[in-house]
């Protein structure tokens, strides 16, 4: 049943199954929350048990080779943001991904050379 | 902690930095024409809780315990550099999306308040969340063909905006327009930013 907009599916994988299943049900990530634009790297920790995780962990790091933000990585993968959350805590847990979060934003604590980066990039397209 | 000294931008490991701004505003208002104008869409799935009107249209018999259902937004992705990223998110406008708006709000470096001047009360509920959680935002006025144009302080006015809020004129379809438009956001929290600074003795 796999469309093409599967392809982190293969043969091997097993049935579609509901998004909860891939989470044994669980709708909370573990450890601390982070947020939907936190970049997701993999660390250089190998994986010593690969029966503990599902394709779609793989599928997860594979994408996080590169820095890549919560929600590119749920959109590249196609599932749902929450059970992408789950599989990246699980990851964290593992220490196979490293996931840098925003602190809060207060107008004082703003960084304006970022900021005058942001505004020459703008510029520039 | 690991982070790169910005509190709204996000230095990952190899400096990459992602930056959120909010585009909000009422149904309808050309929210995701303004971010398809100006960056690459994305689909994402997320969820939300079910209440009672959506139960309704979503059949939940022989599911009773089902408390969410899948609902797909879209989100903008401008790269601006490989190492700095822009998301642009738009807020859903229907109240029963209201759950998602603190979280997106969470680490935004300032939000886009999208009106119509023919409806220009659907942008209040936008302006007093914006307000009350002190996240910067400036009004941009989508103007639609035909819509009669109101200036910029009639708005102003019937608004009860500052007078330091920026606000501009539009139009959502157009690239430049729309990119104006976050040049604009930008430039206010630069401002206001320097407007914050303590004054050097």
């Amino acid at each position: 049943m796999a469309s093409d907009g599967d392809q982190w599916l293969d043969a091997q994988a097993g049935p579609v199954v509901r998004p909860y299943t891939l989470t044994q049900g669980r709708t909370r990530h573990a450890g601390e929350a982070f947020d939907l634009v936190s970049t997701v790297t993999t660390t250089n920790h190998h994986v010593s048990d690969p029966g503990t995780l599902g394709p779609e962990h793989f599928s997860v790091l594979q994408l996080a080779q590169r820095p890549t933000t919560v929600v590119d990585l749920a959109s590249d993968v196609n599932l749902p943001l929450g059970v992408v959350r789950i599989l990246l805590g699980d990851l964290r847990e593992l220490g196979l991904v490293a996931i840098n979060s925003p602190m809060s934003m207060k107008t004082r604590n703003v960084d304006k050379n970022m900021l005058r980066e942001v505004l020459h990039g703008l510029r520039g397209l | 902690m690991a982070y790169g000294g910005s509190d709204f931008g996000i230095a990952g490991p190899r400096g990459h930095r992602a930056i959120k701004i909010l585009l909000a505003g009422g149904f309808g208002v050309g929210k995701t024409t303004l971010v398809g104008a100006v960056s690459e869409i994305r689909p994402l799935r997320t969820e939300e809780p079910l209440t009672e009107s959506s139960r309704r249209t979503d059949s939940t018999a022989g599911v009773e315990r089902k408390t969410t259902t899948t609902v797909a937004m879209d989100f903008g992705r401008i790269t601006l550099r490989e190492d700095l990223v822009l998301y642009l998110f738009g807020t859903p406008g229907q109240e029963r999306f209201w759950f998602m708006w603190d979280e997106l709000a969470i680490g935004a470096l300032g939000a886009v308040v999208l009106a119509d001047t023919r409806r220009l009360a659907d942008c209040f509920p936008a302006i007093d969340y914006f307000e009350r959680r002190e996240i910067p935002f400036i009004v941009a006025l989508n103007c639609f063909d035909g819509a009669r144009r109101y200036g910029v302080e009639d708005v102003r006015a019937a608004l009860d905006l500052d007078q330091n809020l920026p606000i501009v004129m539009c139009d959502a379809r157009g690239r430049e327009s729309a990119k104006d438009v976050l040049i604009a956001l930008v430039e206010h929290v630069l401002a206001q930013a320097d407007a914050d600074e303590p004054a050097l003795p």
